[in-house]
């Protein structure tokens, strides 16, 4: 036999397919960033520069905790890809804009270390880091994360005194603390009162205030592809027809736009990594959270229910993604037929 | 009508080619023929060294019923059967023929037979004769697609037009320039199968070839340009709504599905006895100089091939035989071109991609055309969890990248798939 003959050129071997599409993780974690500028910039205006101050230390945190642990893990350090930049920013989103200093630098600093580094980094976390991390200070600081709402200047509340210091969910949860309950509850529905809050001229997160930015940052995710629609779709239609059927006092548009619920849908829900990657199951989550909310709104002792709501589902998300495997094409049921 | 099935990508079409006719590269000085060019057991091996061939001799023969035949490309001698690359398999035996620079072909080439009057199995005896295959990339047998057990009912033969792969043309070019051929050689199939139907399937990035098969009158069925479309079973499924069971054939739906380029070679092997030497092939890439579709002699090497296209660009980092979603990447610059080769890329850049964690972005769910869950599955391999692969589907891949094309992550998904297939079955066989 021969021998073989040998090659001059340097060729470089791998597995097919050898293309790839552009969207990779950290341009994803960037575009979901800049899908939030606008309501952080939104906050801003509405609240003072000190929202930027409190997103910032958030951001920095976070960041710098990931380098931390990965150093002190001895891993890589992969804070370039945005995604400790991405958790920082929904964890200032989610805390009320009056709170001292140092709370989104400790919130931040759970979140990425006990919720994400400690389980193996990106990818391996079970519950969105950032929720994780509001859920510790609800728990550790609930006065500060629940009464430092601060007067919206770029607008007012239209006819509700004293509603300046209070989010509109918790009027609504406790209408007799601050006042005749069946005016404030009769002004929360007014048509004004909605308006308001869809345009984000409340108290609130620094986040969830503006309903109709958080409305445009999330449509642009759905129509590149980033968002999955089902878990949206899944989750505020389920929770509507709920807030519809139950017994509540407030409208459904006041629910809708009130509070977390489209920050959460849009943004927390739909973290790739805490949802489950099955289509049946994304639907399955989607509306897990939003029957989670409602029975929190309307039942539960916070005026809110939307982290929880998140956090529980993605506790069931390895569990939804089991039950809910895909059909595999030319698959046949047990009786010969197509499922 | 544009039909459709689930999942799939849509990548840069990239077909810088599609307006440059079929060029016919001349024979080159040697030949490397591999005894392996098709799916099934290798040819026995029919000549020794310092044999005298002409084209079209008979060099290896069919081995069992999955198997084809193997023919000399060139008209020479026979140096010597030897160990060389192949482009799939990494090496193989192969014949190696050195030309007398002639163009003797084998003397029962006959012209011109009236096709009309030949019986099914002479047809089928031609086309197996000639070593045909599946040039669509799989290099199935042809004679074996052909003759399927006589409780399968063919009702649909579909003619795949479909060259869905980004970059290739080959087949594109082939449906402009042969149009009357491919029809006449499906016809022969339809013949052959007893099929009741004959439907070409076209993509919609080529109407002007859709145009020409409509304006003979067959069925012409127009699909979305979406990768991959020239799947059997996707192609199936969106042409006639069938699906092919899990671990079935296109023949369990009664239907079969042949390349265009396949129609074509059987033709002129059952009109004019010419074995399968040559194919049409898309030479593209930024590493070689002039991009054009080929016919090229099976054997020549690729060194050969980038030669006539004008040489390398600067020095290439990756040629790849097949198209950028499928094809194989070459660790040799003399592998030869075979049966199934559709292809030659020659990149200067290799592109590589650092692989990140999954993120569970479920973009490998959504791309899968076979309703896998190929971040699942992979990460049962990393274990080396081979069964739980299995009951997931492993074995239902096939391969097409569609979900390793979107990872964010850059996974090599296809990579880990194929190593967790070769497991499986080596398990199943202990």
């Amino acid at each position: 036999m021969e021998k073989i003959e040998t090659v001059s050129e340097m060729l470089i071997v791998s597995a097919s397919p050898h293309i790839r599409a552009t969207r990779k993780t950290s341009l994803a974690m960037r575009v979901v960033t800049i899908a939030l500028l606008p309501a952080l910039i939104f906050a801003t205006y509405l609240f003072g520069l000190r929202v930027l101050l409190i997103t910032i230390i958030s951001i920095l945190f976070a960041v710098g905790c990931e380098a931390l642990m990965q150093r002190m893990l001895g891993k890589k350090i992969t804070i370039a890809d945005g995604s400790a930049i991405l958790t920082g920013l929904l964890l200032a989103f989610n805390l009320p804009p009056g709170v001292p200093w140092w709370l989104p630098a400790v919130g931040s600093a759970f979140a990425i270390i006990f919720a994400k580094q400690l389980f193996g980094g990106l990818g391996y976390n079970f519950i969105n880091p950032a929720l994780a991390g509001r859920a510790f200070l609800m728990a550790s600081w609930p006065s500060l994360m629940t009464k430092e709402w601060l007067t919206p200047v770029g607008g007012t509340l239209s006819g509700i005194d004293g509603i300046t210091t209070a989010t509109p969910l918790s009027l609504l949860k406790n209408p007799a603390n601050y006042g005749n309950p069946e005016i404030i509850i009769r002004q929360l529905n007014d048509f004004d009162t909605i308006r308001d809050i869809f345009f984000g001229r409340i108290g609130g997160c620094i986040g969830e205030t503006s309903a109709l930015f958080l409305l445009i940052g999330g449509l642009f995710l759905i129509f590149l592809r980033i968002v999955d629609y089902r878990i949206v779709v899944g989750y505020l239609g389920s929770f509507v027809l709920l807030v519809w059927l139950l017994p509540t006092q407030g409208s459904v548009l006041f629910h809708l736009f009130a509070g977390g619920l489209l920050l959460g849908a849009f943004f927390m829900a739909t973290d790739w990594v805490t949802s489950p990657v099955t289509k049946k199951g994304r639907w399955i989550f989607g509306i897990g959270c939003g029957v989670i909310t409602v029975i929190i709104r309307i039942w539960g002792g916070y005026p809110e229910g939307v982290s929880y709501s998140i956090l529980l589902m993605n506790v069931f998300t390895p569990l939804i993604d089991r039950l809910t495997k895909e059909r595999v094409f030319g698959e046949l049921s047990k009786k010969g037929v197509k499922k | 009508m544009l039909t459709r099935f689930a999942g799939g990508v849509h990548p840069p079409e990239d077909k810088n080619t599609e307006d440059r006719a079929i060029e016919v590269m001349p024979a080159p000085k040697k030949v490397y023929i591999p005894f392996s060019q098709h799916t099934g057991k290798p040819a026995k091996p029919l000549v020794q060294k310092d044999d005298e061939v002409k084209i079209g001799t008979r060099i290896g023969e069919l081995d069992g019923f999955i198997s084809a035949s193997v023919h000399a490309s060139i008209s020479g001698k026979v140096l010597g059967i030897v160990e060389h690359p192949h482009p799939i398999v990494g090496t193989s035996l192969a014949c190696v023929i050195e030309s007398n620079n002639s163009e003797d072909w084998i003397g029962d080439l006959q012209t011109d037979q009236d096709t009309d009057k030949l019986t099914r199995t002479q047809i089928l005896d031609a086309v197996k004769e000639a070593g045909i295959v599946g040039l669509g990339g799989a290099a199935f047998p042809t004679h074996v697609k052909l003759s399927p057990p006589k409780e399968k009912k063919i009702d649909t033969l579909i003619i795949n037009g479909c060259e869905c792969e980004p970059v290739l043309t080959a087949d594109h070019r082939l449906m402009l320039e042969y149009t009357a051929q491919i029809i006449e050689g499906a016809q022969l199939f339809q013949r052959v199968l007893d099929a009741r139907t004959l439907i070409f399937a076209i993509e919609d990035n080529k109407r002007d070839a859709g145009e020409l098969f409509r304006k003979t009158g067959v069925e012409v069925v127009q699909l979305k340009t979406k990768y991959p479309q020239g799947a059997e079973k996707q192609l199936i499924k969106a042409i006639l709504k069938r699906e092919v069971p899990r671990g079935g054939l296109p023949m369990d739906v009664g239907c079969v599905v042949h390349n265009v380029g396949t129609c074509y070679a059987a033709l002129l092997a059952v009109k004019f006895r010419k074995p399968l030497i040559d194919r049409v092939l898309t030479v593209a890439g930024d590493g070689v100089k002039r991009q054009k579709n080929i016919l090229v002699r099976v054997g020549t090497p690729v060194s050969d091939v980038i030669e006539y296209c004008g040489g390398y660009v600067g020095s290439p980092k990756r040629l790849i035989f097949g198209g950028p979603m499928m094809g194989i990447a070459q660790y040799a610059a003399n592998v030869p071109v075979i049966k199934g080769t559709s292809g030659i890329l020659v990149w200067q850049q290799a592109k590589m991609v650092e692989e990140g964690p999954c993120v569970r972005c479920a973009s490998c769910v959504d791309a899968c055309p076979m309703g896998l869950m190929p971040t699942e599955i992979c990460s049962h391999v990393r274990n080396k969890n081979f069964d739980m692969a299995k009951s997931y589907g492993v074995l239902d891949c096939i391969e097409c990248g569609c979900c390793a094309y979107v990872c964010p992550a850059c996974i090599p998904l296809v990579h880990y798939f194929k190593y967790g297939k070769s497991e499986v079955w080596r398990k199943s066989k202990q």
